[in-house]
């Protein structure tokens, strides 16, 4: 076999820049399998599945394990490997000097205003804490933090006056910068306080597509409003935008919360009205919390924008199969469509180890795949950091799941400014087959009815 | 609560994945991205508990203080039976506590050297015999007794002693004077002619710096290293600058004081471009030891080799020692001595890295760079790295060829952990065979092991 492994000590990039690598890589001429990778345990394990011969390593070691079909294809794929490499070089400071290797000493150089986390969950910690202690509100978008560390960061970003967005934070927008998966959002009056990512971006791309915009969007991590957490970044979220002159209205989007929590954030007294978007038994939907907000505003409520299948078999009944990237998009379907069964594949079960599927849509595939009868609800979120053009791998699985008897629904979250362009893509998406909405409550509803529900 | 990133410009700093960082450049987001790598292997644990003390962000913050604020001044010089209540047989020597039989070649011949100076053996076979025995011979670390020793740092009763006293926090602390290059005591060299040295310091040398600075009074050594950074010294392997500045100020009153040796007095110190180096590992150490003993701080406080272990201390830790393997030094050698000819790293001059002079100063010192083996950008970067692992930036120590910013003081033990950079110690080599003295100068690593213990003491309950 014509294989390259190696091990490059102290060599780091992190997950979301190697599976890039490794997918350009495998993507390349004469290359039969390739994993670059950081070498741990998994990683390590995955390679000598594959039948690798694996050297011994540490988990701060690069991992390169290239098969390719002769010694010159090898050859040849061993220089794309270097150019890939070069080409995701950290970036190096200005006048020769070496980077900041920690978030303390880069707000040391720089005058920042936040600071973005996104490194291993483990590690999270004490990035955050450069940051609080440098007097900077934080996003941290890593995930795996425990619950511990979380609330010893937000007490003392509370005594610093800064805020603590996450862990587990996907989305928030801070005067006009989209942070983590973000929509591209109009400025606007409404602030966003969000224990969910998609949720707030469901919500917010709603407004958006109704022609109203966004202060800012606060993500506080999904745990906070739990009894152990107690809101405490909610708070003082919600008092930061209460005091901002340019929010006239408060969206506060979330799982139901433990009800001592729910007390709290209803005694606040705050001088902006707040309209509650809580996910659960008796509680709005996204769609109508959205439109709550508009009518707060004393705006119209539009037709959401939705694109019928253009091939509509009215016969056909069968399961409802819920194939999600978005965890609180996963939990409104479900209970919209209150039948059916659900998997939301940015769970910590299916993201250890590998990007989450906003990013790497392999596991979505496979399960698409997998569905033989019956509907097949999806979402695809557009924005800064999510995957640059999502219907060039989904529109053929679509195409494939139609010509094979499935129903494919797809709730398309995003707007019009989004990078990826949220009608572009709907428009693939459904020439391909697929019923598209860009209610996620809408197109729930609809699966439900195609499901024979 | 008002929420300052709410308004204004938002800027961020990135540290992970660089897809979101990338999506912020797209924005048109001004940022700086952190070049983040995984901790030591095994530290992440140790280090959530450190990071989650309580205490540890005051705690560091008086310890690196104390530190910063310490004004050492050069009071005394006094012989070590005096000074330091040393006893007939009693040797005090540089890094963690040896024993005889772990002891490499030049801590050994420093040791026989120190036993013939001392009158306790006649011949250097039987001071062999004896310090093997142990009978009647006491050692014990410097670093127990406020003192530091260059290289082996035996330091024996008849050797006299700078005395240095921190006119902020009111420590003392001791160094012996520095004998000069070649074969010398400290290298583990103990000919005639190094013991004939040892004797004239104590007889001349010591008496008449004594009698001089009691004429001129006090040294201000902060004044001193501050004016000698600006000249191109580190204070490690470089002193020149440092040395001039203290002849100038103390020979007239050597003159005054001295009349009959002043000249040959004079002659020697001038003779010797690392004289000051004892003088500097005082003030560093007596700054040094400003910051130990207050609990939480993972201040690191003392590095010392003893040519066997390198050993640090630090302030939360009270006087353990955490340790690794010393290092063979990584440099240029004299004449025709090589790698093999080197003996691990050894002596307490690292004191002067603790505080942020030596490898921490390089940028300081273009004219050493080829210590490193390189330009004088390698220095730049040997610097400016340091800032990765430090507390602070030191107001009076400057280095003006990076626009004056203050050197990188106080190293944080969980810093070290983070980035995996280890401290630059700048250093001389020592023959590996007892009696060979100097055979090198360069760079060195200390054992990442030393530090990941230390974590490890800190988050333990």
């Amino acid at each position: 076999m014509n294989d390259l492994v190696e091990v490059r000590p102290g060599v780091y990039r992190d997950s979301v820049t190697l599976m890039r690598v490794s997918r350009a890589l495998t993507e390349h001429p004469g290359v039969t399998v390739a994993v670059v990778a950081m070498a741990t345990e998994l990683n390590l394990d995955l390679a000598r599945d594959l039948g690798f011969a694996v050297p011994p390593a540490t988990p701060g070691d690069l991992l390169v394990a290239v098969r390719a079909g002769s010694p010159a294809e090898l050859e040849d794929a061993a220089a794309e490997l270097e150019r890939q490499l070069a080409a995701r070089a950290p970036a190096s400071g200005t006048r020769g000097e070496a980077p900041p290797r920690t978030t303390r000493s880069a707000a040391r150089a720089f005058e920042a205003s936040l600071a973005l986390v996104s490194v291993p969950g483990e590690h999270a910690f004490a990035e955050a804490l450069d940051a609080v202690e440098a007097g900077l509100s934080v996003m941290i978008f890593s995930d795996n933090m425990p619950v511990e560390q979380e609330i010893f960061l937000k007490d003392r970003a509370r005594a610093r006056g800064v805020l603590v967005m996450g862990p587990d934070c996907g989305t928030a927008v801070v005067g006009g910068a989209g942070l983590g998966f973000a929509n591209v959002l109009r400025p606007g009056p409404v602030g966003v306080v969000a224990a969910s990512g998609t949720g707030a971006q469901q919500v917010t791309s709603l407004l958006d597509l109704a022609g109203v915009g966004v202060s800012h969007v606060l993500g506080v991590g999904g745990r906070d409003l739990s009894a152990q957490v107690g809101g405490r970044s909610a708070v003082q979220a919600l008092r930061a935008l209460d005091e901002d002159p340019a929010t006239e209205l408060i969206v506060l989007v979330s799982k139901p919360p433990a009800p001592e929590v729910a007390r709290a954030v209803r005694d606040l007294d705050l001088a902006t009205p707040v309209v509650a978007a809580l996910l659960g038994p008796g509680q709005d939907d996204l769609t109508t919390a959205a439109e709550k907000a508009l009518r707060a505003l004393g705006r119209d409520v539009p037709a959401w924008p939705s694109w019928p299948a253009p091939a509509r078999r009215p016969d056909t009944t069968g399961t409802l199969r819920g194939l999600y990237a978005g965890g609180t998009l996963c939990a409104e379907a479900a209970f919209v469509a209150g039948t059916g069964e659900f998997t939301d594949f940015g769970d910590d079960a299916y993201t250890r180890g590998r990007a989450h599927p906003m990013i790497d849509p392999t596991l979505r595939l496979e399960a698409l795949r997998g569905v033989a009868s019956g509907v097949a609800l999806m979402d695809v979120v557009l924005g800064h950091g999510a995957d640059p053009d999502p219907s060039s791998w989904l529109a053929p699985a679509i195409r494939e799941a139609v010509a094979g008897d499935v129903d494919v629904v797809v709730a398309v979250v995003g707007t019009d400014g989004d990078p990826q362009r949220l009608r572009a893509q709907a428009a693939r998406l459904n020439e391909a087959g697929a019923a598209v909405f860009t209610s996620n409550a809408a197109a729930a509803r609809h699966a439900r009815l195609l499901a024979g529900g | 609560m008002t929420l300052s990133m709410l308004y204004g410009e938002p800027r961020v700093i990135t540290v992970g994945a660089q897809v979101l960082g990338e999506a912020l450049d797209r924005q048109a987001v001004p940022r700086r991205e952190v070049d983040w790598r995984p901790p030591l292997p095994g530290a992440s644990a140790a280090l959530a508990r450190v990071l989650a003390d309580p205490r540890r962000e005051s705690a560091n913050a008086t310890a690196v203080g104390r530190i910063l604020s310490a004004r050492p001044m050069l009071t005394g010089v006094r012989p070590a039976r005096e000074a330091l209540g040393l006893g007939a047989g009693e040797f005090f020597h540089a890094g963690p506590p040896i024993t005889w039989e772990r002891a490499s070649g030049p801590m050994r011949g420093a040791l026989v050297g120190a036993m013939l100076f001392e009158g306790l053996a006649a011949a250097p076979e039987e001071a062999e015999d004896l310090l093997a025995s142990g009978a009647g011979i006491t050692l014990d670390s410097c670093h127990h007794h406020r003192t530091v020793g260059p290289m082996a740092g035996v330091v024996s009763p008849s050797m006299w002693m700078l005395e240095v006293s921190d006119a902020e926090h009111g420590g003392t602390a001791y160094c012996s004077l520095n004998e000069g290059l070649g074969k010398v005591l400290r290298y583990g060299a103990y000919g005639p002619e190094v013991i004939g040295r040892l004797r004239w310091m104590g007889e001349v040398l010591g008496p008449a710096l004594a009698a001089a600075l009691e004429r001129c009074g006090p040294l201000d050594l902060r004044t001193l290293i501050a004016q000698a950074l600006q000249m191109g010294d580190e204070l490690h392997n470089r002193n020149r600058a440092a040395t001039s500045l203290m002849v100038r100020e103390i020979a007239p009153a050597v003159v005054e004081a001295a009349p009959d040796h002043a000249a040959e007095v004079l002659r020697f110190i001038n003779g010797n471009d690392h004289f000051f180096l004892n003088a500097g590992m005082a003030a560093a150490k007596v700054s040094a030891d400003a910051a130990r003993g207050v609990p939480g701080s993972s201040l690191v406080v003392a590095m010392a080799r003893n040519g066997t272990d390198f050993g640090i201390q630090v302030s939360g830790l009270g006087d353990r020692w955490f340790t690794g393997p010393a290092g063979v030094p990584d440099g240029l050698y004299l004449g025709g001595y090589g790698p093999h000819d080197a003996n691990p790293d050894i002596g307490d001059s690292t004191i002067t890295e603790t505080v942020g002079l030596g490898g921490f100063a390089m940028a300081a010192a273009p004219a050493i760079v080829r210590f490193v083996g390189g330009e004088v950008a390698d220095a730049v970067t040997a610097t400016t790295s340091m800032y990765e692992i430090t507390m602070a930036e030191h107001p009076a120590y400057q280095i003006p060829g990076l626009g004056f910013r203050g050197t990188p003081a106080g190293i944080d033990v969980a810093l070290v952990a983070r980035t995996g950079l280890l401290p630059v110690v700048n250093t001389g080599i020592a023959g590996r065979i007892a009696g060979t003295g100097q055979v090198g100068a360069g760079l060195v690593s200390p054992p990442a092991e030393a530090f990941t213990a230390a974590l490890d003491a800190l988050g333990d309950p």
